[in-house]
């Protein structure tokens, strides 16, 4: 097991590199310069040049990326272009609230969808199924952002139980750190929700026709011990795969949600430094996303081996 | 019976109910006691330099970190800030200032002559005016730690407004060893003199940005009235925190929510909801409509190179079209044909003429006697912008059903910023008409309307080229009395349309929404918001 750990870690290199080329270029392809942002909107094209000359972005771009990467190699990732503060510390910043907003939303959705699925699974083809796989296609088919305004009018506006924005770090207490993230979290959940219940009822509906479920029933062991101990257990790797993808995803539903809810998490750093083509920036978060992934996807692999004692490395 | 103790849930409920009491009271913050005025601007603050950038919020913050020797007025004229008196020879050629007392930067160093040298000899190497102003100086000297004095090699006209201006980069005052800094990269640190000092190690760029009370500003008197930049100014509050919310419905929810205090532009559509809001109230920034629409047309290339093909583009606007789109609403919004903001001292209707008719067949005709053939016209459609998208796609609209071959290349706005400043053909990269905006403060003066300018090459992108446009500018600077002043403005306007320099498509008005309950003492300011005064009850 260690040596396939080992193995794996070694493995994410090449995939870094790969990662760190094409950001790098194709970020420096697409339209746009930050100099001219930065210049303003009075600027005459020789003071955008000049911006330009001084950020070292008029260098040959094979120049930039020796520099970026000898930089990264040093635990440097670089300077934003326009705060001057080193990505490093932006990226620190950042981390908490998206780290928060993603934890707790995988608790939400994990939470409600397991025991709804394993309900659909039981009650399959009856009303509870079918109000829980209704509930699931709505949950795919409404967009983050509409979920997100809903509930900020519902909760927030009208009834102000909860606030409509923004971040409390958990250093500030729990319920502060909490109440920022319950409505977020529903909004986010609700997509995955959907899909974990789906997958959860259709990898329990297969394991519940396996003969030895039939023998567990016979024997006269609890419903509820049949569904949880013995069924939903063996029902647990295509589960547990999907939650993985689900975190991978998330990474991409956060940026949305960060915004509508005001968090100030890596989502929304991403979007406004590729809106402000505050290139370092960029570079640092797919960097670290890439990362991310590329652990995630690590840890569920070994999850198997103790969901699954067939799994072997 | 299992020995197992069995869960008392009443107890379990209480304890719960302890430690929740618990989390929610560690949650209490520090500043509970302070006053805080949360605000959320048109942007985030990321740049600290307001030299370095021309980025409006940047000002904003320059505003409040650091002093100026002048601030302009509601009426634009401007009025003595950190400058105690001031002194003009007759031939208007020395003018000498002398400081106020007590004034001290934020790191307990006084402020001195040396400091105000450096600060505008930086100004005057990177923002336009300042370059124009510097171009007239021979020399800029400290007399005394108190006194400076400014000699000019002839009488220009624009000094003290040049001083005092707010549109693009202000002459804000720097520490001397932060002035030195060349004015093409960043001042690393936020060390001013102003009402508010820089919370650097709370700020969180694209997120909040801290300001606490300087205690030790020697605010203007009281009686002195505060208008726009000028008149009495003081640190209204204990600590502002700009939030920055990209999300326009997020932040008007949390001001009706109360989460924020102030909001300075909130969107048009939500003008309705917020004037039914309980505690919140809207309010028109000042005298002048606060953005001003342009088209502008690349006159390095055909067919706009040729003055008939760019007067032809007159005959596809109707202002009420792009306005009806942009606003909706008709109180918020003003035709203006002019390219001085209307409604302002110099505004005229010199060359409104161009206007008179809305006719796509003889824009055709015209572009046609041009030596236009079909060729695909580029333009630069930005798709993220709140005004400047609708307003690209009605001229877009007026372009095709005149039957012009419109090569609309759809990007953001940062793209768009970026393309614009190619001067090679649209086929190689290049651009024939993009849309934009300017503030109606800066569009008031001609010769802080940087767009209206015609220098060739050094202008700005478009560049328009025409020497009696820079003359009447020029003229201006040195005009002296106000019936001069308004004659060549009105000259100036006449020729700069007929050489259509930018086409105007109308004005409208940013109003700033706020919590009435909560807050008194805004002091109304167009284009530039100010958040000194300001007291929260």
């Amino acid at each position: 097991m260690t040596a396939y750990i080992l193995r794996r870690l070694l493995a994410t290199i090449p995939v870094m590199v790969v990662v760190a080329v094409f950001v790098f270029f194709l970020l420096r392809l697409a339209p746009g310069d930050p100099a001219a942002i930065i210049a303003g909107e009075d600027a005459t094209a020789e003071q955008i040049a000049a911006v330009r000359g001084k950020l070292g972005l008029d260098r040959p771009i094979l120049e930039q990326f020796v520099v970026w990467v000898a930089g990264m190699l040093q635990g440097d990732f670089g300077t934003s272009i326009f705060s001057n503060l080193p990505v490093g510390r932006l990226i620190l910043q950042r981390l908490e609230p998206t780290v928060s907003l993603t934890l707790s939303t995988l608790l939400v959705a994990v939470c409600f969808a397991i025991p709804l699925g394993v309900l659909a699974a039981w009650k399959a083809r009856r009303l509870v199924d079918r109000l829980v796989m209704g509930f699931a296609v709505m949950g795919f088919a409404m967009p983050v952002f509409l979920v997100g305004y809903v509930l900020i009018y519902v909760f927030a506006v009208r009834l102000g139980w909860l606030p409509v924005q923004g971040y409390r770090p958990l250093a500030e207490g729990l319920w502060p750190w909490a109440e920022c993230l319950i409505l977020p979290s529903l909004a986010l959940g609700i997509t995955y929700m959907a899909l974990i219940a789906r997958i959860t009822r259709a990898s329990m509906l297969e394991v519940l026709a396996q003969d030895y479920i039939r023998t567990a029933d016979s024997k006269g062991l609890a419903t509820r011990r049949v569904l949880l101990l013995h069924a939903l257990k063996n029902a647990s790797v295509p589960i547990v795969t999907v939650i993985g993808i689900g975190i991978a995803l998330l990474i991409s539903g956060v940026v949305i949600t960060e915004t509508v809810f005001n968090i100030p998490g890596l989502g929304r750093l991403t979007v406004d430094a590729v809106l402000k083509r505050d290139y370092p920036i960029v570079q640092g978060l797919i960097i670290v996303f890439a990362a991310a992934k590329v652990l995630v996807n690590l840890v569920i692999d070994i999850s198997y081996v103790f969901l699954d004692p067939r799994i072997r490395y | 019976m299992h020995p197992r103790a069995r869960i008392s849930w009443p107890r379990l409920g209480l304890a719960l109910a302890a430690c929740l009491a618990a989390a929610m009271a560690t949650g209490t913050p520090a500043n509970a006691q302070q006053k805080v005025l949360r605000a959320v601007l048109h942007a985030d603050v990321r740049v600290l330099d307001p030299i370095w950038t021309t980025q409006t919020i940047a000002n904003i913050h320059g505003m409040l970190v650091y002093d100026t020797l002048f601030g302009n007025d509601a009426g634009m004229q401007p009025k003595p800030q950190m400058v105690d008196t001031y002194d003009i020879t007759e031939d208007k050629l020395v003018y000498t200032f002398t400081l106020r007392d007590k004034l001290k930067f934020h790191d307990g160093s006084p402020v001195t002559t040396k400091d105000v040298v450096a600060s505008l000899e930086r100004w005057g190497k990177k923002d336009g005016v300042g370059i124009r102003l510097f171009s007239f100086v021979d020399k800029l000297e400290a007399v005394d730690d108190k006194t400076f004095r400014m000699t000019l090699k002839k009488p220009y006209g624009m000094v003290l407004e040049s001083l005092g201006k707010t549109n693009s980069s202000v002459a804000v005052i720097m520490r001397a060893q932060d002035a030195a800094t060349d004015p093409q990269q960043q001042v690393k640190e936020a060390i001013g003199s102003g009402p508010f000092k820089f919370a650097k190690d709370e700020w969180v760029p694209g997120s909040k940005a801290v300001y606490v009370k300087n205690a030790d500003y020697p605010s203007r008197p009281s009686s002195e009235k505060a208008e726009s930049f000028a008149g009495s100014k003081f640190p209204g509050v204990d600590r502002i925190e700009l939030v920055w919310i990209s999300d326009p419905q997020t932040a008007m929810s949390a001001l009706i929510n109360g989460e924020i205090d102030f909001y300075e532009n909130p969107n048009i559509d939500f003008y309705p909801i917020l004037e039914k809001a309980r505690g919140v109230k809207l309010m028109r920034t000042g005298t002048l409509d606060s953005t001003h629409g342009m088209i502008r047309l690349n006159h390095l290339h055909p067919p706009f190179n040729n003055v008939k093909g760019r007067q032809a583009m007159y005959y596809l606007i109707n202002q009420e079209n792009f306005l009806r789109a942009i606003v909706g609403d008709p109180k918020y919004y003003r035709i203006c044909h002019g390219l001085i903001t209307c409604g302002s001292p110099l505004g005229n209707d010199g060359g409104s003429h161009w206007f008179k008719e809305y006719n796509p067949k003889k824009a055709l005709q015209l572009l046609k006697e041009a030596g236009y053939n079909g060729e695909p016209i580029t333009v630069l459609a930005a798709t993220d912008h709140a005004t400047i998208t609708p307003a690209t796609q009605v001229l877009i609209q007026a372009m095709r059903e005149a039957g012009i071959n419109v090569d609309a290349q759809s990007m953001d706005w940062g793209s768009v910023v970026s393309r614009r400043a190619k001067k090679e053909p649209p086929a190689q990269g290049g651009w024939n008409i993009f849309v934009t905006t300017t503030g109606g403060v800066g569009s008031a003066n001609p010769v802080l309307h940087t767009w209206l300018g015609a220098a060739c090459d050094k202008g700005l992108f478009g560049w328009p080229c025409d020497a009696e446009v820079e003359k009447l500018r020029s003229d201006y600077a040195f005009a002296l009395k106000d019936e001069e002043k308004a004659k060549i403005a009105r000259d100036l306007q006449t020729r700069a349309m007929e050489q259509v320099v930018y086409i105007p498509f109308g004005q409208w008005d940013q109003m700033l929404a706020y919590r009435a309950d909560r807050l008194e003492g805004i002091v109304p300011n167009t284009g530039l918001v100010v958040l000194w005064n300001i007291t929260k009850k």
